[in-house]
């Protein structure tokens, strides 16, 4: 048994077999982070040396772990993180019309999650109480540059601005959820998530 | 220190370049370029584009649900949040000491979280750059491609972060967004199957760990030129400093260097932080810019992370890496590393460190006690600092009699290094791309000198507004935005 065999996958879906004049064509994923902070994706990564199964599948498109830096015509495309600016708003665009299937993943893309907490105050009164108040600033003003994506007054949920077509709770939901859907998915099933794979934490 | 190519002076008659967003990067930025018709760059700036207003919404929360809150500014780094601002309410519960078993456990889940982190941002982001080339092909430039050239490589990047994340599950009770560290302590300790778990794979993690340190280090020998002078500029330096002048990351006190290896101030009690540095705003970036007080704006930028701790510290109390930290004060010299790719070398040291750090404590029976909490008086201020993955995070909260938050303000480990990853790139910029046609390969030389720093891209867009005030449209249907405007005198409306 080599080092390795150790850390065998957790015993989950099996993927279809790609093998000799079995040749699968590989399904292209893309997957961003929108107004989320990363845990998403990092329970992606999660899935740890299942990830190394998962590309004899798919192809990855854009997304944080390549250098493509827009998306093309995808099978799949998953979504962290709400809505916090209109560059925000862009990418979310580019998705839906590029990926057939789309999912909400984790409880900002679905819900707005934590970063909709600001959604109580004003823009403005937030805004003037920092500009005033902030702890340790020296000369503290707006900054105001072009490059810079306008803010939305509140964070929004994916769903209020295009389609979606799956929605994955948790915060994050966990390597196994996002396994689990991504297989069925895969194999032309509806998906499904069962008992201890659906969480809202 | 600086070089002149933060501003333009005409702007306007330039080509814009832009690398939006930066990939492989935790988090979200851009980098814009400005050029001439001759493709003379005057203009390079890595804009944070984002903001969450993290420190405003916080307030009027009760304390203890904050250490809970504040990770989920990043999940790349969720435990040092949660360690950050448990240290920082520990203050509140009037706990001036931890047990030794919340201490130990606590330090386990923090080891862990930099196991799993270095990994991650070594194999999975950064190492395609390093074995293929900067300017290699694109569709082969990520994980995939190394798992395809370099399978083992893979696989035990993989294994690594797996490891540190497994480290964190059992200490904190899920891998991210867990809840172990609380004000005054841990709410659980490691149980005996859980250590033994651990144990089984700690062997393993050390020596992978140790064989990553070599493979920077072999790179820096073949290619010494590039390695030594990419996107190269000398700087300050600062970090925590254990008490007995050892690489501590989960406590000790603020030590600072500037760039010839000199002490500038040492021995600084992180409560008092705010006494030497201080923060600016520049209009076009999200991310604030802080320097020493003592220094200035022009002079007081300095870098934190991986570089200024290995180079900060007197030695290393755990010995497989400190004689990996040897052999790396022995190949810079006299006068420190300032190189941002010698960040990869330092960072592999400190995760053979972590993984070292996992063993000792994993043997030691403090991890399994039963005293998880102490108490005291209660107190209304408190500041927590803690070595995240990436460089010094500070957290700082007041707290009134009902418990609730009254004031936050959080510095976090990439907000210490806008300044340094903007010379950076206006230095590659300068040595790559000044006069050239730009290519995709060559912008990716950008890219290659931020990835060095291993910007928490995401943690830094915590910082509330400093926002752009213009009215915004958004088209979709049922959507009724109300709009925000600021009138030329500064009024909003
Ligand atoms: S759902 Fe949770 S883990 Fe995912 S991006 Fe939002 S805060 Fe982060």
């Amino acid at each position: 048994m080599s080092e390795l065999d150790k850390f065998a996958p957790s015993p989950l879906t099996p993927l279809p077999q790609v093998g000799e004049g079995n040749e699968v064509k590989k399904l292209k994923v893309a997957t961003t982070s929108l107004a989320g902070c990363f845990g998403c994706h990092m329970s992606f990564l999660d899935i740890d040396e299942r990830l190394l199964e998962l590309v004899k599948l798919v192809e990855f498109d854009r997304s944080p772990l390549t250098d493509i830096k827009h998306c093309g015509p995808c099978d799949i495309g998953i979504i962290e993180g709400g809505l916090c600016n209109a560059e925000n708003v862009h990418v979310l665009r580019e998705f839906r019309a590029n990926c057939k299937i789309l999912i909400a993943l984790g409880a900002c893309a679905v819900n707005g999650g934590l970063p909709a907490q600001r959604n109580h105050l004003s823009l403005a009164t937030i805004l003037e109480e920092v500009y005033h108040a902030q702890h340790g600033l020296v000369d503290g003003f707006i900054p105001n540059d072009p490059e810079l994506p306008l803010p939305l007054d509140r964070v929004h949920p994916i769903h209020e601005v295009v389609k979606v077509d799956y929605f994955i709770p948790g915060c994050p939901p966990s390597g196994d959820a996002i396994w689990k859907v991504l297989t069925d998915l895969l194999a032309g099933r509806e998906p499904e998530l069962g008992h201890g794979l659906i969480h809202y934490d | 220190m600086t070089t002149n190519l933060e501003t333009a002076a005409h702007p306007e008659a330039l080509r814009r370049v832009a690398i939006d967003p930066v990939s492989r990067v935790e988090g979200h930025g851009k980098v814009t370029i400005l050029l001439d018709e001759h493709n003379k760059v005057h203009q390079v700036r890595l804009h944070i584009v984002e903001f969450r207003g993290f420190e405003k919404f916080i307030q009027g929360r009760p304390y203890w649900e904050v250490p809970v809150m504040v990770q989920r500014l990043c999940g790349i780094c969720p435990v040092s949040h949660q360690l950050a601002a448990s240290k920082a309410l520990d203050a509140i519960v009037g706990a001036k000491h931890v047990t030794p078993t919340a201490e130990k456990n606590r330090r386990l889940m923090h080891y862990g979280q930099i196991l799993q982190s270095h990994a991650l941002h070594f194999f999975h982001l950064c190492s395609p750059d390093l074995l293929f080339g900067f300017d290699s092909e694109v569709a082969k430039r990520n994980i995939v491609g190394i798992a395809e050239q370099h399978p083992e490589t893979a696989k035990r990047g993989i294994l690594l972060r797996k490891f540190g994340q497994e480290v964190i599950r059992h200490t904190a009770g899920k891998r991210i967004h867990g809840t172990g560290a609380v004000p005054g302590g841990v709410n659980k300790s490691l149980t005996i199957a859980e250590r033994d778990i651990l144990l089984k794979d700690i062997y393993q993690m050390v020596s992978w760990s140790r064989d990553a340190v070599h493979l920077v280090k072999q790179l820096h020998h073949q290619h010494p030129e590039l390695y030594n002078s990419f996107g190269a500029f000398r700087a300050n330096f600062m970090s925590l400093v254990g008490f007995d002048g050892s690489l501590d990351l989960y406590h000790g006190r603020l030590r600072a260097r500037d760039e010839n290896g000199k002490v500038l101030f040492d021995g600084v009690d992180y409560q008092n932080y705010s006494q030497i540095i201080a923060e600016e705003v520049k209009n076009w970036s999200y991310m604030k810019f802080p320097y020493l007080k003592s220094l200035g704006t022009e002079k007081g930028w300095y870098r934190v992370g991986p570089l200024s701790r290995v180079q900060n510290c007197d030695f290393i109390s755990t010995p497989l890496a400190e004689i990996e930290r040897r052999d790396f004060v022995a190949y810079s010299g006299v006068m420190p590393m300032h190189a941002p790719l010698g960040y990869h070398w330092a960072r592999m040291i400190e995760m053979l460190h972590a993984a070292e750090m996992i063993k000792d404590l994993l043997h030691d029976d403090d991890i399994l006690g039963s005293e998880l909490m102490a108490t005291g008086e209660r107190g209304f201020e408190g500041v927590g600092v803690i070595e995240a993955p990436r460089g010094t995070l500070i957290h700082h909260y007041r707290v009134d009699e009902q418990d609730l938050v009254t004031m936050c303000n959080l510095i976090v480990s990439t907000t210490h290094n806008n300044q340094a990853m903007n010379e950076a790139v206006r230095r590659v910029a300068q040595q790559y791309l000044h006069g050239h046609e730009v290519t995709e390969g060559l912008l990716n030389h950008i890219e290659v000198a931020i990835r060095a720093f291993d910007p928490c891209l995401s943690c830094a867009t915590h910082a509330l507004g400093k926002m752009p005030l213009e009215v915004e449209v958004l088209d979709a249907a049922g959507l009724n935005l109300s709009t925000l405007s600021r009138t030329s005198e500064g009024v909003l409306s």
